[in-house]
């Protein structure tokens, strides 16, 4: 554990890239074989089982620490971190353990089964033992979330360094679910393992938001262009007469799309489609939240795959007849993909059609009112491209239309985490309804960190209330918030829902008289279903 | 017999206020940081050590006054003296005394040991004002001591990997307290100007803080393996890019938390303030042996509410012109 710690303090008091991925190579060379798996796992996000309340890791830390439940929670809400809260407020260390990564996990789990008296012994007694970094990691442990500034990605530039493999290869191997207690880093890493993980998914390619005009990109006939659909990005896998349908987020979602089940039976084993996974009904897409029920859900009724029937639009292959096509150029693949769906049709697995335009104008325009056509915006894929790992720019560009804007008002404000920790920075808004404000919009985003500075320092100068965490300001600044999409919600004060609202500028020309009412929003979603 | 008003903390008996934001006939000054010493008195009343600042940042034709710690001066019937704060050079406690009655009005101060400033010493008195920049739990700080070898290790590090490295600290004060301690047999020191301008007089006052002013016309590319002491202000502009294989390191109280380190931006956080931990506070309220204490600048209502629970003492929130805000390098 004090290995693992120390990486975790180096990663944390660098930002530089490199620097990272040194500390993680020297981790690697270092620690114990047994512990390294476990790491691996940790660090790109897999989380152990919670296995005490934090309400009780509260109360524990603040008895031990002789101060009130109350100012345990000033406290946290200034740290704005559970984990480093406790850390900081315990007692000083009293002894040393020498337990592992894996024996610290270990301990984890088995505290999940034993009764409350028996997990405070533990966890105090693990505590006391720690200094206060050993602590912090200790307790990102239980907490679960271990968000350490340590992506993905650079985990596998670390591992491909130390284990002198492509990164490409790490990145596959490192796919979907896997249980560290089942894995060691020679069934999960060395080539001969490579083979027998026939549910694995392709490491997806992902594409930036265009932000050149489109004529910097080149003559218009070099691009495959399709209407950006919001759905579920996914991978369907067919091996061996058994179906996989994986989302980008790297969940195993079979269960939840029953209606590709028949694939299994229908398509060539050695297989791989990628798609965006959409409802879809009366040949036209329907609103992202209609499925958004349906994935929530443990068992689908079969009033949901009434109400919200999914397809695959494909617009990749990236395995045929269990051929790795992704270096292929994506005209080939197109070609191919057009092919399989034409001899193997299926009315849940749709073509993504390539759009006819004739110049960059003429994209321009479409963009500008995708709305209309039920898609949020284009995908421009050059066509000799090959088939990437992760987000990549160059070859494939995602070009969305603007977002919907409206004007509210600060109303709420509340203090944010990790690097935002005791800023106030999430902030909810409101617009009028009548002559009252109603909250509409919570957003975390969308200021520089001088204006969250600024507006910090103003909110705590003009607090009318506080609860908690949350403090009610004067309602003084207007705001415009953009977001992708607006439906009805009965469950919100205001009557609708926004889907990924963010503060796109600081309207400080406006009064709060001019931010926008209610009835505007409802107006939207007139015109948004229209 | 003290109030607080818009002006700042006044004494009515000796018609004089200390600390104060705007213009006054008389200010009574606990130490030179800028949110403590303002311009526009008609004169000024300050420890011997703070005289040269003020004179420095105030102006050279300011009328004040200076007193040594612990020597009194009698203001219409009331006693004034000043005694060590330990916040920096010259930092002083006010102590006033009318007909028996005692306030003791501590500034900014800190209890644990510079190594530079005259430490911190206790005075018995019935009423106590305190601030509470750091008055939250979460504010246990490592010994200076520790935290001064900690920065010449890093120092040393940097240097043998051929880097630079830049100390970020309040120029008035903390600039002071680390060259004091730096190894200067590591390697060269150089100065801001701001860092710089305090040093000089200091130095003209019989001190002898060592660095070398970073001049406009100074040829930087050939500095290596140095440390430069430069103030936040430094961190944002061209004048600490320029300096070739850089690493950076800010010294904060503010720097124990995770979300202020990453803020920050910078190689590394120390954990240095020139302020009282959540410790040293509750030391300090207690050795006075007040029953009154009056809680200004930083977590005023939590310690207060704290103070009334834990100790029966009658603590009350005082609010200031302002909250500080985190980036403020306390």
């Amino acid at each position: 554990m004090k290995e693992f710690t120390k990486l975790v303090t180096a990663v944390d008091q660098t930002t530089k890239t490199n620097q990272k991925i040194q500390a993680l190579v020297e981790y690697f060379a270092q620690a114990k074989e047994e512990d390294k798996i476990f790491a691996v796992s940790i660090l790109i996000g897999n989380k152990p089982k919670r296995p005490v309340k934090t309400s009780e890791l509260r109360e524990w830390t603040a008895e031990l620490a002789d101060l009130p439940l109350w100012l345990f929670e000033e406290s946290y809400y200034t740290v704005g971190d559970l984990a480093e809260a406790i850390a900081l407020m315990l007692p000083p260390q009293q002894n040393e353990h020498q337990l592992t990564l894996k024996e610290t996990l270990e301990l984890l789990v088995r505290l999940s089964d034993l009764p409350s008296v028996e997990k405070k012994k533990l966890i105090i007694g693990y505590w006391m033992s720690s200094d206060t970094a050993e602590r912090f990691v200790f307790n990102k442990l239980i907490t679960g979330n271990f968000r350490m500034g340590v992506s993905r990605q650079l985990v596998i530039k670390a591992l491909a360094k130390y284990l002198k493999q492509e990164p490409t290869a790490i990145a596959h191997q490192l796919m979907g679910k896997w249980n560290p207690y089942e894995e060691n880093m020679e069934s999960m890493f060395s080539t001969e393992s490579h083979l027998d993980k026939s549910y694995l998914p392709y490491p997806f390619f992902l594409a930036y938001q265009l932000d050149d005009q489109p004529a910097n990109l080149g003559a218009i006939t070099d691009w495959c262009i399709e209407k950006k659909l919001d759905g579920i990005r996914g991978q369907i896998i067919v091996r061996n007469k058994e179906i996989f349908v994986w989302s980008r987020g790297e969940e195993l979602l079979t269960d939840k799309f029953p209606e590709f089940t028949s694939l299994q039976q229908t398509l060539p084993s050695g297989t791989v489609i990628d798609g965006e996974i959409i409802p879809w009904k009366d040949g036209k897409p329907l609103p992202f939240q209609v499925m958004q029920t349906r994935i929530g859900r443990k068992n689908i009724a079969p009033k949901y795959l009434k109400e919200a029937p999914l397809v695959m639009v494909a617009f990749d292959l990236l395995e045929r007849q269990g051929e790795d096509l992704r270096q292929k150029p994506l005209e080939e693949r197109r070609d191919l993909l057009k092919q399989l769906l034409a001899s193997h049709p299926d009315e849940n697995l749709l073509l993504s059609e390539a759009m006819d335009f004739s110049s960059w104008e003429e994209v321009s325009k479409f963009r500008e009112n995708a709305r209309e056509f039920q898609c949020e915006g284009l995908m421009l894929k050059r066509k000799t491209s090959p088939y990437e790992t992760g987000r990549r720019r160059g070859n494939w560009w995602k070009w969305k239309t603007d977002p919907m804007t409206v004007d509210g008002v600060l109303l709420y404000a509340q203090s944010g985490h990790g690097r935002r920790a005791n800023l106030f920075t999430d902030y909810t808004f409101a617009v009028w309804d009548g002559d009252l404000l109603v909250p509409f919009a919570k957003a975390y985003s969308g200021l520089t960190d001088k204006e969250i500075n600024v507006l910090d320092n103003w909110i705590k100068r003009n607090t009318l209330e506080k609860f908690g965490p949350v403090r009610s300001v004067k309602p003084e600044f207007v705001f415009e918030i953009a977001f992708e999409g607006i439906n009805a919600s009965p469950r919100h004060k205001s009557g609708v829902a926004l889907r990924f609202p963010r503060i796109s500028r600081w309207r400080k020309d406006k009064s709060i008289q001019a931010a926008n009412t209610k009835s505007d929003l409802l107006q939207l979603i007139d015109v948004q279903n229209s | 017999m003290l109030t607080f008003t818009d002006k700042g903390i006044y004494c009515k008996q000796a018609d004089v206020y200390i600390d104060p934001w705007k213009p006054v006939k008389f200010a009574i000054i606990t130490h030179g940081h800028s949110d403590h010493a303002r311009s526009g008195m008609k004169h000024y009343l300050c420890h011997k050590e703070t005289e040269p600042i003020l004179r420095l940042r105030l102006g050279k034709d300011i009328s004040t006054q200076s007193l040594e710690y612990n020597q009194t001066l009698n203001k219409n019937g009331v006693t004034i003296s000043l005694h060590p704060a330990g916040h920096i050079l010259g930092s002083a406690q006010i102590r006033l005394e009318y007909k028996g009655e005692i306030w003791v009005v501590s500034g900014d101060y800190k209890l644990m040991p510079d190594g530079l400033s005259s430490p911190f010493e206790a005075v018995k008195c019935h009423h106590f004002i305190t601030e509470s920049t750091f008055g939250l739990p979460i504010y246990r700080f490592p010994t200076a001591e520790s935290v001064y070898g900690s920065i010449n290790n890093w120092w040393q590090e940097n240097a043998s990997e051929g880097y630079n490295s830049m100390l970020i600290a309040y120029s008035l004060g903390k600039s002071q307290s680390i060259l004091h301690h730096l190894d200067q047999g590591i390697g060269n020191i150089f100065l801001h100007g701001a860092v710089a301008n305090v040093n000089n007089t200091y130095n003209e006052h019989g001190y002898n803080f060592p660095g070398v002013w970073v001049s406009p016309d100074m040829n930087r590319k050939s500095i290596k393996g140095a440390m430069i002491v430069a103030p936040n202000s430094a961190l944002s502009t061209s004048w600490s890019s320029k300096f070739p294989l850089l690493r950076k390191a800010v010294c904060s109280g503010w720097m124990q938390l995770r979300g202020a380190r990453r803020r920050s931006a910078v190689d590394r956080g120390f954990v240095l303030s020139d302020h009282c931990d959540w410790n040293q506070l509750n030391e300090a309220v207690l050795a006075t042996g007040a029953e009154n204490i009056y809680v200004t600048h930083g977590y005023q209502a939590t310690y207060a509410k704290w103070l009334s629970e834990r100790y029966h003492l009658n603590a009350v929130e005082v609010k200031t012109q302002f909250e500080p805000a985190i980036n403020d390098m306390d």
